[in-house]
């Protein structure tokens, strides 16, 4: 039972990193393509709570090597190479955001920090879209006989990784974009974001049909899962309609529900997820699974974990809603 | 170059690098809500802008903490998998606790750096403190987690399999306490001699502002007394060591031969081939008497360690006396500092003085990393005490030099844009004050 519920908090946390994080990661994604119109916007929106935005990943790691000690494994061996381009990503966007917060000048150096935050965002998602995928397509060998290629290139550089690479990119900024349309201030800064959700929910859907077709054209393992179970095919069918009413509610400004809304949205797709990868962590190249039973740790450990995380959960939940609801939809946040 | 040296190189770049962010993100928080309650208290400017000041420091130091941090939770598996899939059952209780301080402390940060108009000054000042005490939450618990590498516990080892696992048992392990007393001390000390330099050296450059002088004050309070708790702290962590680790003291101290009455050396050049260290002074007696509290107790030399188990002990040799060497001068500095005080001696003003502490901003910090360096190059050639070696743990994954090279860069900008920044946010302090 620990096993399971010690999964969901997983979960969970995977759900908020996708939202919260995605927005953060998002933001310098909508940056890089919008330029300097959005930055103060997004400096103001994200700098008290971006920190605590990407705790959930150190959650979600913890949680895997602690209790799942094998998929840790098979992410940080077959997959080392994207982790830490991964991480060198998340190394510089983090610091160029720090540094061009905090800098006590505002003078050309800061275009350096927002040329770095920029495009480091851009690729830390698409090195995490990457790294995730091969846990579903079915492209790490179960053995440990393959040549150097097959263990630890093919594993996440293929057409299906790619896909969920650029569907993650298109992803975070659209979530990005949803939040950040109530944070601006004019009705010309409303309207570029407006256009750019447009136009990244377009690339989203090209990039989603990729994943789909890759996967069939190089007779990987997802869309077999994916067409096997009817919720996930719900999920993705529901999550698709919605958008007409989305559009609706960005035209009428309808900050609040369109924020719960693409909420939803994103929680509906992360489900359908889950439910094609339950109860395997990982699909391997030959259509066998490591079960999240195989990969478990000790009763004891698990035991032991789930308690940890339910404190956790005592402390986090109740102090992070006093942050949010201290800097949420405020304006003027000054650092002085 | 070899995977396995460079995975070690990797991990002790990272780690020692993270080290100085995660100590200044322990003490630093102190520092500030100590400023911000001197505000509280006297209504004194100066406070209030030291402790805005020193939390925009905490918040860059804190941000790239936490960046570094993450990099380290996947390296750990990125180089070490083996490792990570015994061990991460057994030593992860710390590491998930960690994961708690952890966030809290991010929380509070953004309520502390954000929140100056937003709530009572009274609030405002207990979240400083939560960041410090989570921050020092967190570096315990991660210390726990590296205790249980020095002695691990919570298992049984049978036939190669991790058996009778216990999780809580493995936090609480021989270690954890007195490496984590140590280190917090240390962070503190480090952190508050490198703060206090940094003032010192501004005084020195004509600054003369009551700023610095507020500043020096406060940093070298909580920096001198963390260095008289060092020996203290330390004595306890090395009589843990001769009990649990004979290899690792014997590497300390040089110490070739097992014998009773053993003499403390210092100094000195250890000489693995004549089993002799060179040019050492002997305090007859000596590591007998701070190993066991007995000047007749035998200690275990490098003798009685297989020849494949033993540390390399020149390098454990000589970080063992730097930390020592640095530490007895940050207690000389802090004994001075109080004896001043008491007298009531004009020493803010005496160019001696701010020289000696301008020139003492990096002692701290480099008695850390030699500190740390006896820890982990003493544990050598394991990576689980007397259970797994390092070179067992290593990836399959080859080419790791390149990975080694990657960081290197990366670490080597950021290191110079740290500096450059803080140079920054400290002539902004000048220009504040001259307007």
């Amino acid at each position: 039972m620990y096993t399971e519920l010690i999964m969901i908090v997983m979960g969970i946390s995977l759900v908020l990193y996708m939202i919260l994080g995605g927005a953060d990661f998002g933001a310098g994604i909508i940056e890089l393509f919008i330029g300097d119109k959005s930055n103060s916007t997004v400096s103001r929106a994200m700098a008290p709570v971006w920190e605590a935005n990407h705790m959930w990943l150190i959650i979600a790691v913890v949680i895997l090597f602690n209790g799942f000690p094998k998929a840790y494994v098979i992410l940080s061996t077959n997959l080392h190479i994207p982790v830490l381009l991964f991480l060198i990503a998340i190394i510089m966007r983090g610091t160029a955001f720090t540094f061009r917060h905090y800098d006590a000048y505002h003078d050309k150096s800061e275009k350096i920090y927002s040329t770095i935050f920029r495009y480091s965002s851009l690729l830390a998602v698409f090195f995490m879209g990457i790294t995730i995928s091969a846990f579903f397509s079915g492209t790490i060998p179960s053995d440990t006989s393959g040549t150097f290629t097959e263990q630890y290139i093919y594993t996440w550089f293929n057409w299906f990784a790619v896909s969920v690479g650029v569907f993650l990119v298109t992803i975070s900024a659209y979530i990005a974009g949803i939040f950040l349309l109530g944070e601006v201030e004019t009705e010309d800064g409303y309207n570029s974001i407006r256009k750019f959700i447009l136009w990244i929910f377009g690339l989203s859907i090209i990039s989603g049909s990729s994943i789909f077709i890759s996967s069939f054209v190089s007779d990987l393992q997802f869309h077999k899962l994916f067409l096997s179970h009817p919720i996930p095919i719900g999920a993705g069918v529901f999550a698709s309609l919605i958008a007409p009413y989305i559009h609706k509610l960005i035209q009428a400004k309808k900050i609040w529900t369109m924020r719960i809304v693409v909420g939803a949205q994103m929680v509906l797709i992360m489900i359908g997820w889950f439910i094609i990868q339950w109860p395997n962590l990982v699909v391997f190249s030959d259509g066998s699974m490591l079960s999240m039973y195989d990969a478990a740790g000790p009763v004891a450990t698990m035991k032991v974990l789930f308690f940890s995380l339910a404190i956790g959960v005592v402390v986090i939940f109740p102090s992070l809603y006093y942050l949010f609801r201290l800097f949420k939809s405020e304006d003027n946040l000054t650092l002085d | 170059m070899e995977d396995l040296l460079a995975a070690r190189l990797q991990m002790a770049i990272s780690l020692g690098w993270h080290i100085i962010f995660a100590c200044i993100g322990m003490a630093m928080p102190f520092l500030m809500a100590f400023a911000e309650w001197k505000w509280m208290k006297t209504k004194d400017q100066v406070y209030l802008d030291l402790a805005k000041s020193w939390s925009k420091g905490v918040a860059i130091f804190f941000a790239v903490g936490a960046v570094s941090g993450t990099l380290l939770s996947f390296e750990l598996g990125l180089l070490w998998p083996t490792f990570m899939e015994h061990a991460g059952p057994i030593f992860g209780m710390p590491f998930s606790m960690e994961g708690t301080a952890f966030f809290l402390e991010a929380i509070a940060l953004g309520v502390f750096l954000y929140g100056w108009d937003k709530i009572s000054p009274l609030a405002h000042w207990i979240s400083g403190l939560v960041v410090g005490i989570s921050g020092v939450m967190s570096g315990i618990f991660v210390v726990a987690a590296n205790a249980w590498m020095n002695s691990p516990a919570g298992f049984d080892f049978v036939d190669g399999e991790y058996i009778n696992i216990d999780p809580v048992a493995a936090m609480f392990n021989d270690a954890w306490f007195t490496q984590a007393t140590h280190m917090t001390f240390a962070a503190f000390a480090s952190t508050g001699f490198a703060v206090a330099g940094v003032h010192a050296f501004m005084l020195l450059r004509g600054k003369k502002i009551r700023f610095h002088k507020e500043a020096l004050k406060i940093a070298l309070i909580f920096g001198s007394i963390a260095a008289f708790a060092m020996p203290i702290t330390g004595d306890l962590a090395a009589k843990d060591v001769a009990k649990r680790q004979p290899a690792k003291l014997a590497a300390m101290e040089a110490h070739y031969h097992t014998s009773k009455n053993a003499p403390l050396i210092l100094g000195g050049i250890p000489n693995d081939e004549t089993q002799e260290v060179d040019y050492a002074i002997e305090i007859p007696g000596g590591l007998s008497f701070l190993a066991h509290g007995d000047f007749d107790a035998e200690v275990i030399g490098l003798d009685q360690i297989p020849e494949d188990e033993r540390p390399p002990t020149i390098v454990v040799h000589f970080a063992f006396q730097i930390m020592v060497g640095l530490g007895v001068l940050m207690m000389l500095i802090g004994f001075i500092y109080f004896f001043m005080r008491w007298r009531k001696w004009d020493y803010i003003n005496n160019k001696w003085w701010l020289r000696i502490l301008a020139l003492a901003t990096p002692i701290g910090f480099i008695a850390l990393e030699a500190g740390w360096t006896v820890t982990e190059v003493g544990r050598q050639p394991w990576i689980i005490y007397k259970v797994m070696r390092t070179k067992d743990a290593l990836t399959a994954m080859p080419g790791i030099q390149y990975s080694l090279l990657t960081i290197v860069v990366i670490y080597t900008i950021l290191t110079l844009a740290v500096i450059w920044l803080m140079h920054r946010q400290i002539k902004s302090i000048h220009e504040k004050y001259n307007a």
